[in-house]
């Protein structure tokens, strides 16, 4: 049983309403328990799409797609979805498209999986070679905070920013 | 493809590489309703997913090929499930990479990209390979309750 399941953090669920006022529309997730509560929040809400991909990097061209049609989305994934993106990291830069994601993290603080660490060791030199702004949170009181930065930071700049959810924030995993 | 889309105003139109985009480029006139891409392959299906889902009140075509499609057949899944009815996807299935020495694709080699669609969920699929299916195939992106697949072979 994942631990980080049983009782959801507060600030899972008042991460939801920010993202909602800011008119975030599409939510495109990788199914995750760090996620889990903003992932069942959209679905069960009749104002957004909720969009179950099959790998990360379909979520960045859905959001560039979003963007032309005038809507908003975040990507929530854990990670190793990171790496699935790369490449199609390109499009955002390139089309200067905003793009918001949430990534819940493995492979840092006290992770005892081995499998684990060399993605989530790379997640920042990668998302920061390919131009997206890491925004690490550790504490339960910066989730809100950092989420509201990187709102502003991408939809009112055109920039392309990653809110990192530590597992200092999450908790470890022992497997 | 100019007589399969026919109005091309009526559509927000995504294009995936090479070909695609430089039949959708030159049938659009590179117009605003247009977004053609030179990279970012596999990306294409869901940009024009996006696309349909932010603007429910246009239909949104997405025109690419065989090893586009390919890259990113998981899309095929992900579109199913939603299934907006104002999204409708053609495949200029050649069956060969032209844009990198025309080596054969899967589809040259076996696989079905329709049966593919088809087993995601689309429920609205078909291959074209004659003149007279035109028709068909034209009212497929303009009708229906679901996104449509249309594959040219």
């Amino acid at each position: 049983m994942d631990e980080r399941n049983d009782a959801p953090a507060r600030w899972q669920d008042e991460l939801y309403d920010p993202l909602r006022r800011n008119n975030i529309s599409q939510f495109a997730y990788v199914s995750d328990a760090g996620h889990h509560v903003l992932i069942d929040r959209s679905l069960a809400d009749p104002g957004v799409r909720s969009v179950a991909l099959t790998t990360e990097e379909e979520g960045v061209a859905l959001l560039a797609g979003a963007d032309l049609g005038g809507a908003r989305g975040v990507l929530l994934m854990q990670s190793s979805g990171a790496g699935n993106c790369v490449n199609m990291l390109s499009l955002i830069k390139g089309g200067r498209f905003p793009f918001l994601t949430l990534v819940s993290m493995r492979g840092d603080f006290g992770e005892g999986n081995p499998w684990q660490f060399p993605m989530g060791q790379a997640v920042q030199p990668i998302l920061g070679a390919m131009g997206v702004i890491c925004l690490r949170v550790e504490r339960p009181e910066e989730v809100v905070p950092t989420v509201s930065a990187a709102l502003t930071m991408v939809f009112q700049t055109g920039h392309a920013v990653a809110v990192l959810l530590t597992q200092k924030l999450l908790g470890a995993k022992q497997f | 493809m100019p007589a399969l889309i026919g109005r091309h105003e009526d559509f927000l139109i995504v294009s995936g590489l090479a070909g695609t985009s430089r039949d959708v480029a030159t049938l659009t006139r590179d117009g605003a309703h247009s977004y053609t891409m030179a990279g970012a392959m596999g990306g294409a299906c869901m940009i024009g997913l996006g696309l349909a889902l932010a603007r429910p009140d246009k239909r949104v075509l997405v025109v690419t090929g065989d090893g586009e499609l390919l890259m990113n057949v998981g899309a095929l899944a992900t579109i199913a499930m939603l299934n907006p009815p104002n999204l409708a996807i053609i495949c200029v299935d050649n069956g060969h990479y032209g844009e990198t020495g025309y080596q054969k694709s899967h589809t040259s080699l076996g696989v079905d990209l329709e049966k593919i669609a088809a087993g995601s969920g689309i429920k609205a699929t078909r291959m074209i390979s004659a003149e007279e299916e035109l028709g068909d195939g034209a009212r497929m992106l303009r009708e229906g309750n679901g996104t449509a697949f249309v594959g040219c072979a």
